[in-house]
């Protein structure tokens, strides 16, 4: 994986410097909090509901064994002992202290880390797919260009202050595991009919109030100009993005506004004054960084592993979770093992100080020391061999971290909500957390098979509850907790928009809500068919008639619902 | 321990005018150009220019033209949603044609005043003073003085010399802009670097 170079950690480390005087700054009160928070906030640091949180970059979702134990060692150290993963790769502390945040980045700067632009109206941290470079259906392998969109992107003078945040997402494989199309923008690395690489360009995607399809304004960019194509974008946006309504202010709005042509148009007529000039990048800077992202040392190994074979037709547990977690591999005998952080009774994405260091240590003996991070809020081991698959899901599942529910019921996506965020509107965790012990059994989930179940305690969607097969959004109604239910929703290849059923619901009736879905899906699914695939060809219509068809009793009227 | 916010002191005009110290090449110096604001009810046309070392309006430029051509001490402003573009013509015989452009930023946040110097300079080609007025601090300089400005009029209620350090905050940086032409893949060689943990 990528290395810092000395002007890597040159600036890491000015940044470190620069932010400790600023946070001295603010609390001498030479700065005041008006001034000082949009500072912290491009720095990763909020003010929650009860501290601040500081939200760490995993660029591109990887990390060495090492940055993980580091994680460990800021959980126990600064945190209450554990961190919590995030839809953007990323991984963030709930119980900061001001004054202990720049040690933190300075703890962060050893192992080669920053919190630089994880907040804030600036270009956030690129997010890619989480199998790059082991996927079989992979085309060309995004990694080095996320890596050169990052330091392009680091403290760009000219982009610090758009009119919101901004974030790019980067695909390079036949199926679009990074949610390209709902990002500001989307690439996906193509070859030509002539082998050139080359990106295929998407703007204009988000979530939030709006939620919104990327439109492709471009349909092959030579690679070399990434850099001045990404920068007449931005420098359209902006100059000509909203920025009177915070709403409105995404680039989205603006290409939505003029139209994908119009917007296509006036990028390039930006681009034709910058293009070929010096950002045009050279075969030796790819080279650079692509050598960061050369193969491991695999061995020579049978595609097939007769005990391995063996072992998975005995063990039904082991089975179901080769299943689920465990992704296919473009090495014969390797595969990409996914680490659940999805246990019931744990928040989504949580992840103890204790089981930090667990999974570096597996990391370490079992896939080159490096983990991923997916925007589903797991973890991956990419380079496992089949051989020692058995002793690894051994090992996680003595350790809650062998759930064999990826991609199933349980397998939520989930922002943290009104337990601690400021911005929610409802909580997500407990909703998230009482489907998760209503359909807890495993063979119901496998039975139920793929759906994505998306939670977002507010509009801002960042539990991306617009693209669930089934979403929640919390909302509040005269001071009260109420979820809005949506259907259709997907990402990847065949994106869509999920659409909202009816009426919202209290907490208690949540877990009704999602069984009585399930009911209409089961009853009415032919043979094999994905929850999405029957949504689509029935429409919602039968889902909403046999929910809101008899009044969803609630056993206890406690908390929130006790609140008219 | 949290920090809570705190009532803000805003000055209830940006005091841009009169201010008797501004950054300019990387110093601390005397300054004794007015910023001209419209007040409410005034307009371009017939706003009276006074005397002296002046900074107008872009639409007040654009409306006196004539009046004002002749005026050895001028400068013009851009509000934060004008495009550079509008002073093509004027840039086009000369890269100088008014002793200084400034550039406001009515709050720092607000993102475009570096767009529009970017453009100026790197577009337009304007190679005279490039200042940056309104709310303008310690903290952005950096990246301002990356994008064209050479000339700051820091916020009268901020210590100035305090702010001259942000200048300095990073010594390297990955990109071009108009301060480095050339991103630092072709100034630097750059190695990869081989390490085995």
């Amino acid at each position: 994986m990528y290395r810092y170079d000395q002007y890597d950690h040159l600036i890491v480390k000015e940044r470190v410097a620069q932010y400790r005087d600023q946070v001295r700054r603010r609390l001498s009160d030479e700065l005041i909090e008006d001034e000082f928070r949009i500072l912290r906030l491009q720095n990763g640091l909020y003010l929650q509901r009860h501290a601040y949180m500081l939200r760490i970059a995993v660029p591109y979702g990887l990390l060495a064994s090492r940055q993980v134990r580091m994680f460990a060692h800021i959980a126990r150290k600064y945190d209450r002992g554990y961190g919590h993963f995030t839809t953007r790769q990323n991984i963030q502390f709930n119980w900061i202290k001001l004054e202990e945040s720049p040690d933190i980045l300075a703890e962060l700067a050893t192992v080669e880390m920053h919190a630089i632009q994880t907040s804030g109206n600036c270009i956030r941290n690129t997010t890619s797919d989480e199998l790059a470079g082991v996927a079989a259906d992979e085309i060309v392998d995004p990694r080095p260009y996320a890596e050169l969109i990052r330091e392009w992107s680091t403290f760009h003078p000219e982009f610090a202050y758009l009119p919101r945040k901004f974030k790019i997402a980067i695909s390079g494989s036949e199926q679009d595991r990074a949610a390209t199309a709902v990002h500001d923008i989307g690439l996906h690395v193509i070859k030509n009919d002539a082998g050139e690489v080359g990106f295929r360009v998407l703007v204009g995607g988000g979530m939030g109030r709006t939620p919104i399809l990327g439109s492709q304004i471009r349909d092959f960019l030579p690679w070399k100009h990434a850099m001045s194509y990404l920068e007449a974008i931005l420098r359209v946006y902006n100059q000509y993005g909203r920025r009177d309504n915070i709403y409105k202010a995404r680039i989205k709005i603006l290409v939505k506004a003029i139209g994908p042509e119009e917007f296509a148009r006036q990028v390039e007529e930006e681009w034709q004054h910058i293009k070929d000039g010096p950002s045009t990048l050279t075969e030796e800077e790819l080279q650079r960084v692509a050598n960061y992202f050369t193969e491991p040392a695999y061995e020579t190994l049978p595609a097939t592993d007769a005990e391995y074979e063996r072992l998975k037709a005995e063990d039904k547990g082991f089975a179901n979770w080769i299943k689920r977690n465990v992704k296919q591999h473009k090495v014969p005998g390797y595969a990409a093992a996914i680490l659940s952080l999805k246990k019931t009774g744990v928040p989504p994405g949580d992840i103890t100080a204790d089981q930090l260091d667990f999974v570096a240590d597996l990391a370490d003996r079992y896939s080159f020391s490096e983990l991923r991070v997916t925007h589903e809020q797991n973890l991956v081991l990419a380079d496992v061999k089949q051989s020692e698959l058995y002793a690894l899901w051994k090992e996680a599942k003595a350790h809650g971290l062998a759930t064999p529910n990826i991609g199933l019921l349980t397998d939520i996506i989930c922002c943290p909500g009104g337990d601690f965020c400021s911005l929610a509107n409802a909580k997500s965790i407990p909703i998230a957390q009482a489907i998760a012990e209503r359909f807890d059994n495993i063979d119901f989930q496998h039975d139920i098979g793929d759906i994505e179940l998306n939670i977002s305690g507010c509009i801002n969607a960042c539990g991306h509850h617009h693209v669930g097969n089934i979403g929640i959004l919390g909302v509040d109604k005269d001071g009260a907790e109420w979820y809005q239910v949506s259907l259709g929703g997907a990402q990847g290849n065949t994106s869509s928009i999920g659409k909202i059923i009816g009426p919202s619901f209290s907490a208690h009736q949540m877990p009704t809500v999602i069984d009585r879905l399930l009911q209409v899906y089961v009853k009415q699914r032919i043979e094999d068919e994905r929850f999405i695939d029957t949504v689509r060809r029935i429409g919602i219509t039968p889902f909403k008639d046999f929910v809101y068809a008899s009044p969803i009793k609630t056993d206890q009227v406690t908390g929130e619902d006790a609140c008219v | 321990m949290q920090v809570r916010s705190k009532p803000i002191k805003l000055p209830e005009k940006t005091p841009v005018s009169n201010t008797a110290l501004i950054i300019k090449d990387k110093v601390v110096v005397g300054d004794d150009w007015t910023v001209l604001r419209l007040a409410e009810g005034e307009t371009p046309e017939g706003v009276a220019v006074p005397a002296g070392k002046i900074i107008v309006p872009l639409k007040v430029w654009q409306a006196q033209r004539a009046a004002l051509q002749g005026r050895k001490e001028l400068g013009v402003w851009f509000a934060s949603d004008e495009r550079p573009e509008e002073l093509k013509d004027e840039l086009k015989n000369d890269p100088a044609p008014f002793q200084v452009i400034a550039v406001d930023f009515p709050k720092f946040a607000d993102g475009r005043g570096y767009s529009i110097a970017y453009n100026l300079r790197a577009r337009l080609g304007y190679t005279g003073e490039l200042r940056a007025v309104g709310d303008v601090l310690r903290d952005q300089l950096f990246y301002m003085q990356r994008v064209g400005f050479n000339a700051f009029a820091v916020r009268a209620d901020k210590n100035i010399h305090d702010a001259l350090k942000g200048l300095t905050d990073f010594s390297e940086k990955y990109q071009s802009s108009w301060d480095e032409k050339n991103p630092l893949f072709r100034r630097a060689k750059r190695e990869t670097v081989v390490t085995r943990d």
